[in-house]
């Protein structure tokens, strides 16, 4: 039996089936409003079928899948940051003004402005981290309190003090010098033969989601502080017999959350606004959620979590242009959350029996071990 | 499920059943109705251990009758049963001359029998009144009739001698009148035999006297009690008549008056001890951990107080003593988990008092919990991962901040071969592996790393006799190589077998100091059930 082909399997299997089962739920609901579903689905994926919806679902994956992460680093030790909403807005205009004062070597340039925004997050994610270990404060009360705070001082912060313009009414920083810029990917895209239409750019940013999928997988399951991490979520008493301090772990995973959270909104910041404004997207924290529940904390689960958001939400366009509520695909993305929290309980069942019965073999005939290896 | 886990050893290991103390009749008079209890052959048997074998208890109507036994000796089944919660495999129960057989504990309260649990179940927001007839609400109309209630309360507060003013807050309440409102709850209920799960655990000593004042009052209106305890002065104290248990049977039941303290502590140890085995001692006279002074807060009171010994290399010190005592503060304050009081604790000469539990085990202390699920291990993780536990900052598992997946499950495979953990391999999730399994990868994890004092609670709780001997054996071996050891353990066998010097903890202190090689049970019980007190400072 090879271990890590199951666990891969189980990773699979359940949002498989959640998502048969979702877009099951999906026709019923299309059913209901007098649409086929058959047609409804078929427009969706020959829609989605295009270069141009190539480079927009990545884009739209893109924060989704690092809002994902920072829920995911709490979530391993039953640590709930609902605060990455505020991380992110704040963090996004906090570097966005920086970002705009600064000139640098181009490169150089954008590393500031993240980590500028990795501190800010930080600094804000932390402040929930130190409330809960110092005052006993449960981190989702502070940090939905504190998203409300962000949300105040960031309008605030816009309008009175990193507003470029007075005059306009555009409410924006000072946009960006081209060396804070993060390049499009188009060109890596033509290469292969894609040419989206103009005003659709892969952002560049995506090559750092993918970086930090990675960093996030080596952090949380190849480093000692990610097995203090997982151990203080699997058992706490456990943890705490084997020398995990409980209070420093809660605020250094929630700095490091709130880090993660901090660069959700710097691929809009560097590669589509070039400063932060107004229109600046809202809801990527809590779709983040969502996303790391899709893929269960797993770095690959939830970029795969991530694209099927996107995937939704890009080709639910075409259903309005067909004279279908796209309402439909809400649906089918809560449907399909809930599902995949049930599918995995299942799966995780079936696998401790396999593994019970297995190793009750073992146990049982004397020699068993050799047997069954 | 958790007391399963809990009770096997005295329950193996002592099972001769001699009824040394002829039966006799109650000291108030049996009257002519049936008996108020009666069991008869009842067996339940867990996975694995008999918490009940072939229970026989007679409970005349109006009585205050005592069962009396050490953790694990089948007790808190046997009231289970009573109370519906636990469905027997075997035997008849009577009450009041009915034989029944109850699914839960609804239907025992609607026969007339109450149970006022150690740990109160009282919402503190809420006033006396509405504690006590929450869930059976008078009513008129659609309204609560609280003044309907309050007069039923003090009707019965008044005739039991229980006083307590109905319209205050619970959260206002000392810990004696919550007790006298549980009693309170369950009378409401329509009780006449109430069962007291260790009632005077929580309760400070002027507090005891007036429950047992409040109860002899109820027994004299014609409530049946019956007492559970282990405190045999106590017992001896209230109790009409007192059963004792031990290792799951009734061994018998006495009148306190025939019987003193000391002959009723031999009946729950049991007549014979085990014989230490003949060995050379591998005592030395280098000290390995000094403990002096250390006491640990439990809010108000001390949970430990003035605990001071030393453990030299090659020394094996055991803790006998009743669960509960301060058994799980020791530990606690040993490895950091909890900070000590007041007191110091060093470590091969070093002054660990401060330290981090990390620190700790980074030195050489070695841990081997109580609690195997609760504090030992992460059931849905890999046996590699779980051999880590406690050892993550250490080679071969990590080298600086990584962790070394290769060098874990080698050393993992290394514990799995040495300590005949049966597992398909080291991939497998530790909730497959039966307890005894998972007992030896934690007793492996803690040897293999050779540590220079291990902390070994209940090492063998739960596995089998092979198994058993075999980690007596891995234990003796290492101490001969010079480890320090502080046994601590119910299984009397373990401590007797094991142990260079024997202490016992009772109530927080360590009150005696014995030779494992000439100890007798009488003693032994003693101590351990603070009928004897030798403080040793």
């Amino acid at each position: 039996m090879n271990g890590r082909l199951r666990s891969l399997g189980t990773v699979l299997a359940a949002p498989a089936a959640a998502l048969v089962f979702a877009l099951v739920v999906g026709s019923i609901a299309l059913s209901v409003v007098g649409v086929n579903p058959l047609f409804a689905y078929s427009e969706m994926l020959e829609f989605s079928a295009s270069a141009n919806s190539f480079v927009s679902i990545f884009n739209r994956a893109v924060p989704l899948y690092i809002s994902a992460i920072a829920v995911a680093i709490g979530f391993k030790m039953l640590l709930f940051n609902i605060g990455v909403e505020g991380q992110y807005l704040l963090a996004g205009l906090v570097a966005a003004a920086v970002g705009a004062q600064l000139t640098l070597w181009a490169p150089l340039h954008i590393v500031v402005m993240l980590v500028v925004a990795v501190v800010v997050g930080a600094v804000w994610a932390g402040i929930a981290g130190i409330l809960k270990t110092w005052r006993g404060v449960h981190e989702v009360v502070s940090t939905i309190m504190l998203n409300f705070i962000a949300f105040s001082v960031v309008a605030f912060l816009l309008k009175n003090y990193f507003r470029d313009d007075p005059a306009s009414l555009n409410l924006a920083t000072k946009p960006l010098p081209l060396s804070g810029r993060f390049p499009s990917l188009n060109p890596v895209l033509e290469f292969f033969g894609l040419e989206p239409a103009s005003g659709f750019e892969l952002r560049g940013y995506l090559l750092v989601a993918v970086l930090l999928g990675v960093l996030y997988y080596i952090l949380v399951w190849r480093t000692r502080f990610g097995f203090d991490l997982r151990a203080s979520g699997l058992n706490a008493d456990a943890a705490l017999f084997s020398g995990v301090k409980p209070k420093r772990m809660v605020v250094l995973t929630m700095l490091i959350s709130g880090g993660f959270a901090g660069l959700v909104g710097m691929g809009q910041v560097t590669g589509f606004f070039y400063g932060y404004t107004q229109d600046f997207p809202r809801f990527l924290g809590f779709d983040g959620i969502a996303v790391a529940l899709l893929g269960r904390n797993h770095p690959v689960g939830m970029g795969l979590g991530a694209l099927i958001i996107g995937f939704l939400r890009r080709s639910s366009q075409i259903l309005d242009l067909r004279g279908v509520p796209r309402e439909v695909t809400v649906i089918i993305e809560g449907v399909v959350v809930l599902a995949v929290v049930v599918a995995y309980e299942v799966v995780n069942r079936r696998v401790q029996a396999a593994e019970v019965k297995a190793a009750a073999e073992a146990t049982q005939r004397p020699g068993g071990v050799a047997e069954a290896a | 499920m958790w007391g399963s886990d809990r009770e096997p050893h005295i329950a193996q290991t002592h099972r001769e059943a001699p009824t040394r103390v002829p039966e006799t009749e109650p000291r108030t008079g049996a009257r002519s109705a049936a008996p108020a209890v009666e069991l008869i052959d009842v067996t339940k048997v867990f996975p694995g251990v008999v918490a009940n074998d072939s229970v026989n208890l007679l409970v005349e109507r109006g009585e205050i009758h005592a069962v009396v036994g050490e953790n694990g000796a089948g007790k808190s089944t046997l009231m289970k049963i009573l109370f519906g919660m636990q469905a027997p495999d075997e035997g008849t129960i009577r009450v009041g001359g009915q034989e029944t057989g109850f699914a839960s504990p609804k239907e025992a309260i609607a026969a007339g029998i109450g149970m006022v649990h150690q740990h109160f179940m009282l919402a503190d927001n809420l006033t006396v009144v509405e504690n006590i007839v929450l869930g059976f609400e008078p009513t008129r109309g659609p309204r609560l009739d609280f003044v309907k209630a309050r007069a039923k309360i003090t009707e019965l507060a008044d005739v039991h001698g229980l006083p307590i003013d109905p319209d205050v807050l619970v959260e206002t309440l000392a810990v004696g009148e919550r007790q006298r409102v549980e009693i309170l709850k369950v009378l409401y209920r329509g009780a006449e035999i109430l069962i007291l799960d260790e009632p005077t655990a929580v309760l400070v000593p002027q507090e005891v006297e007036e429950l047992f004042r409040n109860l002899h009052s109820l027994r004299d209106e014609g409530v049946t009690i019956i007492f559970i305890s282990h405190k045999l002065d106590e017992v001896l104290a209230i109790a009409d008549r007192i059963t004792v248990m031990r290792g799951g049977k009734t061994v018998a039941t006495v009148d306190p008056r025939d019987v003193d303290a000391h002959q009723l502590a031999e009946l729950m140890v049991g007549s014979e001890l085990p014989t230490p085995e003949t060995r050379e001692s591998t005592v030395t006279d280098q000290v390995e951990l000094e403990v002096e002074g250390v006491g640990v807060r439990a809010g108000e009171r001390w949970a430990l107080r003035n605990i001071s010994f030393v453990i030299r290399r090659g020394e094996v010190v055991g803790i006998a003593g009743v669960e509960g005592n301060g058994q799980s503060e020791l530990i606690e304050a040993l490895i950091g988990v909890r900070q000590a009081d007041e007191g110091r604790i060093e470590l091969g000469g070093l002054d660990i008092t401060g330290w981090g539990t990390r620190e700790r085990l980074e030195n050489g202390l070695g841990i081997i919990p109580e609690d195997r699920h609760r504090q030992a291990l992460l059931l849905s993780s890999p046996l590699w991962e779980n051999a880590m536990l406690g050892h993550q900052s250490l080679e071969p598992f990590v080298d600086g901040p990584w962790i070394q997946r290769e060098g874990a499950r080698e050393r993992t495979q290394t514990i799995v071969d040495a300590f005949d953990v049966r597992t398909p391999g080291v991939d497998t999730l530790a909730i497959a592996l039966s307890g005894g399994n998972q007992q030896k990868l934690i007793v492996g994890r803690e040897m293999v790393s050779e540590p220079r004092m291990l902390i070994a609670a209940h090492p063998t709780r739960g596995i089998d006799v092979g198994a058993q001997a075999a980690v007596w054996e891995q234990l003796r071996n290492a101490r001969a190589l010079g480890l320090a050891v502080l046994l601590i353990s119910a299984d009397l066998e373990e401590l007797i077998g094991l142990s260079d010097t024997l202490r016992v903890i009772y109530r927080g202190r360590l009150v005696a100091d014995l030779d494992p090689a000439t100890v007798t049970p009488e003693e032994l019980g003693s101590y351990m059930t603070g009928v004897r007190q030798e403080v040793t400072e």
